[in-house]
């Protein structure tokens, strides 16, 4: 382990090098790129949630003037089901030919039918009302209940569950020990179930690109995403254009969340720009985000832990059934695997279903899956607590993962931090601190964890040292977190050098490695080993060129606050010589300074989280208020702990909009209902109190820097904390999200039931 | 496509007269805070815009001698709140009004617009209900006056005849022991779509209520003038059996629909707690010294 102590850099809350751009407007994002005689690209959408495609008539809209080309899913590559799964990452390729664009069955209101590409976006709309779709309409389901029912529609015919047609398209488990004997030991057991709500990822720029196709097949993209490189392989693989031949250019990012980790737009601006010639730009409008992007999973949990009398937890089972919108792939995998990690339990079951229904396909939302079963499984753990009359963070502790756990999804934890979070919230001043006067609104506090796998994989980078002697350092990954500051920050501290003299920037395709998408907290994690590893080797050449001008061994050169020295038995013989002077020597000297690293990274730790939330209800009104939050997290290292701290705020932001407000709304045809930031509410800034951040540093000893992801962890506990302090507020349970004033008040003012439980 | 034709007359009578020219294809544009968002959403297509804002007597603000005020329909809600004496006079009417939006919005959206856009979850209309204000329209027929409550008729519609323009607000001149008050409920804290609203603007003599006119909002589809609930509180001490009937006066007459913002059951329970709340701050007011 070679960790750096006694940082300059980093640790420093540096000025962020995008800070500039986006305070000033300055910033690139994709809707504000243009070209010459660019024309506009809109997309046609089923209204139907359910319905077979019989045919698709564009003539008329083709004749419309000013429509340059019209494409249909006949234009898109097909991945016939029968041959079996193409994957790329975690998405199936024979379901995203079918999600960009309806294939035979329109699967849910929104869903592509066909794209036009016009003049101007006023024409390409009117062409979409010209195209005939005959649809032959099918009975739907939506909500995970209805999609599960024997008598369901079923949307994939060919998909079995249990040897019979099914919208269950995969379940997925956890086993450790024998729960059923594990049961027998528990003095006290705890079954509840519990449902969420769709929630979307909420990034306030919607998706946008714009596309050229050149006659020689030569594609640029400029686009919104979470990786230039996955744009790039789908656009490939949908549209049948080599790699080589398409450069994805990141556009700066509003924000993704995880929901731009796949494509809508692309491949239809890509198909609609080589037919007609011209570059194609698409913007969805918010509805078109709201219908059909995203969202994460509605679910339906049932947990049930058992213990013994002296705090033990001797059994846990846990069955997760998310939906996976219109095709399968919800995130069973973060639900099943990630809620009961930060216990050891000898006996778990930990089961998740993948459920198939009516709704637009999820897309990862911020440690997918992880939320939804870390809220079923910690408002459980808080229930057993209150049962064994013992303080929620103490039952924790009492039962913690640490170092030697094997966790039920595979691992044997190394030296992780979760006992340490817990500690931390218990002795943190929120903790202590008296929950103080409602004037008559009952107040109470609850806590939960949280764990995210985190994730490493493929990275590159290219350190360069310009002719004057400073640096540039470019990334494969779109920065959605603060990447390109963590970076700064590290290769500053590396070289020695003032951090404002490296400029770090995101490569497109054509210029950079490959590079897996910004997901899974990975970025900092899998970009700052490419970029160490450079930066080491940069400094071997520095070293060397030193060695060489004072004609001494280079392993009698050091490099230090960015220059060479000599060291015994040279030292003080020569003057240092600088970066600035090394690369203005540098043409004579061997040539251009630089160097770049392609690594499959490992070794990326899991982090755990502990939260605290305070609330205050209004019990008249039904209204919830969260009036403290203090967010722990075992952070690894806070390279910038501005951005690290940003990321937890933002994550508990994003629970705290889960648990109180934010839900997909469905109108009895099954149209969401409330596709806008009016009625699907996320908080804004005056809903939130200062949001408190512990950050906790066990370093990761696989990581030069010692980092972990940090990115995903702070919303996984966030719905449970506010159900927790809800219930200690109100002394009732909700077990139903969102708790929104109109739900607070039912379970208000509903006669209690006590003596029949 | 079709043509947008953008006008900005600088009299009230040329207004009109493009108003009502270019019949049912013409809106007129105030703040444009409700307009704009619908053109962009493609809800409303317009031939014709006619810009109000250029004529004076749209944008003034003016206390009459006795005491009363007369408010132009464009005002915005940022050039009332810096009014010298309107806060003094009306808190109720102007925490109604300022409560639409954002400090964006407010520097734009005008409570002749809150009213004309027909919202029954309109912020600023209750206040105006329960203040008692008349309004004054114009059209090819010549100007009359009408009570608030009566411009409203459904969602999305008002009573004004084709061709009228809303041309102010007068507010009446209040008695010494008289304030306003309004809430409203929304689930976030800001940047909403009031679930249930109430204005309540109240008289007080010598601990008794000798005057009082109650506006519901977000519960009917339109905004209603609540008399029972006045009638429930004239004559009380605001005691809590005179505010529980005027709370129950509210709940009654609410007449809400189960939609994604509010359950039936929860806006009619709403209602009368808002009730309460919204008399307690009026009365505060009414009866602080200065
Ligand atoms: C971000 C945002 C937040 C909002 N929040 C709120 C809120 O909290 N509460 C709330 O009540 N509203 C809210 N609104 C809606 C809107 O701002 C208000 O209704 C506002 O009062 C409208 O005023 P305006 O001057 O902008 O009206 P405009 O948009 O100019 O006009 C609205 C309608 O009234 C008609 N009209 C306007 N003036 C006249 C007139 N003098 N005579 C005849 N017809 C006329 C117009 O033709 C149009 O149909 C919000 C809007 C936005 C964009």
């Amino acid at each position: 382990m070679n960790l750096v102590t006694n940082n300059k850099w980093i640790g420093q809350r540096t000025i962020r090098p995008d800070g500039m751009d986006k305070v000033t407007g300055r910033a690139q994002f994709a809707a504000d790129t243009t070209m010459p005689g660019m024309i506009w690209g809109k997309v046609l959408r089923s209204p139907h949630p359910h319905a077979r495609i019989r045919s698709i008539d564009t003539s008329k809209a083709e004749k419309l003037p000013g429509v340059r080309a019209v494409v249909t899913a006949r234009d898109i590559v097909d991945f016939p089901i029968a041959n079996g799964a193409v994957m790329l990452g975690i998405q199936d390729m024979r379901w995203m030919c079918r999600n960009v664009m309806a294939r035979d069955k329109a699967l849910f209101p929104g869903h592509p039918i066909a794209a036009v590409a016009a003049t101007t976006e006023a024409i390409a709309a009117e062409a979409c009302k010209l195209i005939e779709v005959d649809y032959e309409v099918l009975p739907w389901s939506i909500e995970i209940d209805d999609a599960i029912k024997p008598d369901a529609p079923v949307l994939h015919e060919f998909n079995k569950f249990d040897g019979k047609p099914s919208n269950i398209a995969g379940r997925l488990e956890h086993k450790k020990g024998d729960i059923a004997g594990g049961f027998k030991k528990a003095d006290i057991v705890i079954e509840r179930t519990f449902t969420t709500r769709p929630v979307h990822q909420g990034y306030i720029e919607p998706h946008a690109c714009l596309i050229s196709v050149a006659p020689d097949g030569k594609t640029t993209i400029w686009s919104s995403s979470q990786g230039q490189f996955m744009v790039r392989a789908m656009t490939a693989y949908l549209t049948g254009i080599p790699q080589s031949d398409i450069r994805a250019i990141p556009a700066e990012i509003g924000g993704g969340f995880g929901g731009k980790t796949i494509v809508y737009l692309e491949p239809l601006a890509t198909l609609l720009a080589k037919k007609s010639g011209r570059p194609v730009k698409m913007v969805m409008t918010r509805e078109e985000v709201m219908r059909a992007t995203g969202p994460t999973s509605g679910s339906k949990s049932t947990v049930k832990i058992g213990a013994t009398k002296d705090g033990k937890i001797v059994a846990a089972h846990g069955t997760f059934y998310l939906q996976a919108g219109a095709f399968p792939g919800s995130p069973i995998r973060g639900a099943a695997g990630c809620s009961f990690t930060p216990y050891d339990i000898p006996n778990l079951l930990s089961e998740g279903f993948d459920v198939c229904s009516n709704r637009s396909k999820v897309a990862a939302y911020r440690a997918p899956g992880a939320p939804i079963g870390a809220y079923a499984v910690e408002c459980v753990m808080d229930e057993v607590a209150e049962a064994l009359k013992m303080d929620p963070l103490d039952f924790r502790l009492k039962n913690a993962a640490k170092e030697g756990t094997k966790a039920a999804h595979g691992p044997v934890f190394p030296r992780i931090g979760y006992i340490e979070t817990v500690e931390a919230a218990k002795s943190s001043p929120h903790y202590a601190a008296p929950l103080g006067d409602g004037h008559g609104n009952p107040r109470g506090r609850g806590v939960a964890s949280g764990f995210w796998f985190n994730a490493g994989g493929e990275s590159s980078a290219q350190v360069n040292i310009t002719e004057d002697g400073n640096v540039v350092v470019t990334t494969g990954h779109p920065d959605i977190g603060g990447s390109r500051a963590g970076i700064a920050n590290i290769c500053a501290e590396l070289l020695g050098i003032d951090y404002r003299r490296v400029s770090v920037i995101i490569g497109d395709t054509q210029t950079i490695g490959f590079s897996n998408l910004t997901g899974g907290s990975r970025v900092l994690f899998a970009s700052s080993i490419v970029v160490t590893q450079s930066t080491e080797k940069i400094i071997q050449t520095l070293r060397e060129r030193a060695a060489k001008i004072w004609e001494i061994d280079p392993e009698a050169v050091k490099w230090e606050n960015g220059a060479a020295h000599p060291v015994s038995p040279n030292a003080g013989q020569f003057e240092p010589l600088t970066l600035e002077e090394l690369a203005e020597k540098a043409p004579a000297m061997g040539g251009p300074i630089g160097a770049g690293v392609q690594l499959n990274t490992t070794g990326a730790d899991g982090g755990f989280g502990t939260h605290v939330c305070d609330v205050e209800v209004d019990v008249d009104l039904g209204i919830a208020r969260v009036i403290r939050y203090t967010a722990v997290q075992d952070v690894g290292r806070a390279i910038h702990p501005g951005y690290v701290e940003g990321q937890l705020q933002g994550g508990v932001a994003q629970g705290i909009g889960w648990a109180l407000n934010e839900e997909y709304i469905y109108t009895r045809e099954g149209k969401v209902d409330n596709p806008g930031f009016l009625d699907y509410r996320m908080p804004v800034c005056s809903d939130l109190p200062m949001l408190d951040c512990i950050m906790v540093e066990v370093p990761n000893p696989k990581h030069p820097q010692g980092v972990k992801g940090v990115g995903e962890v702070p919303l996984v506990p966030v719905m449970a904390a506010v159900a927790n302090a809800i219930y200690n507020a109100l002394g009732k349970r909700f077990y139903a999200l969102p708790m929104s004033p109109p739900k607070v008040l039912e379970v208000l003012e509903a006669p209690t039931r006590e003596a029949a439980e | 496509m079709t043509e947008l034709r953008y006008l900005a007359p600088d009299t009230l009578d040329e207004a009109i007269g493009a108003f009502a020219k270019a019949g049912s294809a013409a809106r007129i544009l105030a703040g444009g805070t409700d307009l704009l968002v619908q053109m962009r959403s493609g809800v409303l297509k317009p031939g014709v815009i006619v810009d109000i804002k250029k004529i004076p007597e749209m944008m003034g603000i003016e206390q009459t001698a006795d005491g009363g005020f007369r408010i132009g329909a464009a005002v915005s809600g940022m050039a009332l709140a810096e009014h010298k004496s309107f806060s003094k006079v009306w808190p109720g009417v102007l925490e109604a009004v300022n409560l639409i939006g954002s400090k964006q919005v407010q520097g734009r959206a005008s409570a002749g617009g809150n009213l004309c856009n027909g919202s029954p979850a309109g912020d600023s209309v209750p206040a105006m209900v329960a203040a008692g204000a008349i309004v004054t329209v114009q059209g090819p027929n010549g100007r009359r006056e009408m009570k608030v409550e009566d411009v409203p008729a459904g969602p999305g519609r008002t009573n004004l005849k084709p061709g009228e323009i809303l041309v102010s607000f007068a507010l009446p001149p209040r008695p010494p022991g008289s304030s306003d008050a309004y809430l409203r409920m929304i689930p976030r804290t800001e940047m909403d779509i009031a679930v249930v609203g109430v204005g309540v603007s109240l008289t007080i003599k010598d601990g008794t209520v000798t005057a009082a006119r109650v506006g519901l909002g977000a519960v009917a589809p339109t905004v209603l003038l609540v008399e029972d609930a006045a009638k429930a509180l004239i004559g009380s001490k605001l005691d809590d059996a005179a505010l529980a009937k005027a709370a129950a006066a509210c709940s009654a007459a609410c007449r809400p629909i189960d939609d994604k913002r509010g359950t039936i059951a929860y806006r009619t329970k709403v209602a009368g707690v808002l009730l309460k709340r919204t008399a307690a701050i009026a009365a505060q007011r009414a009866t602080q010294k200065n």
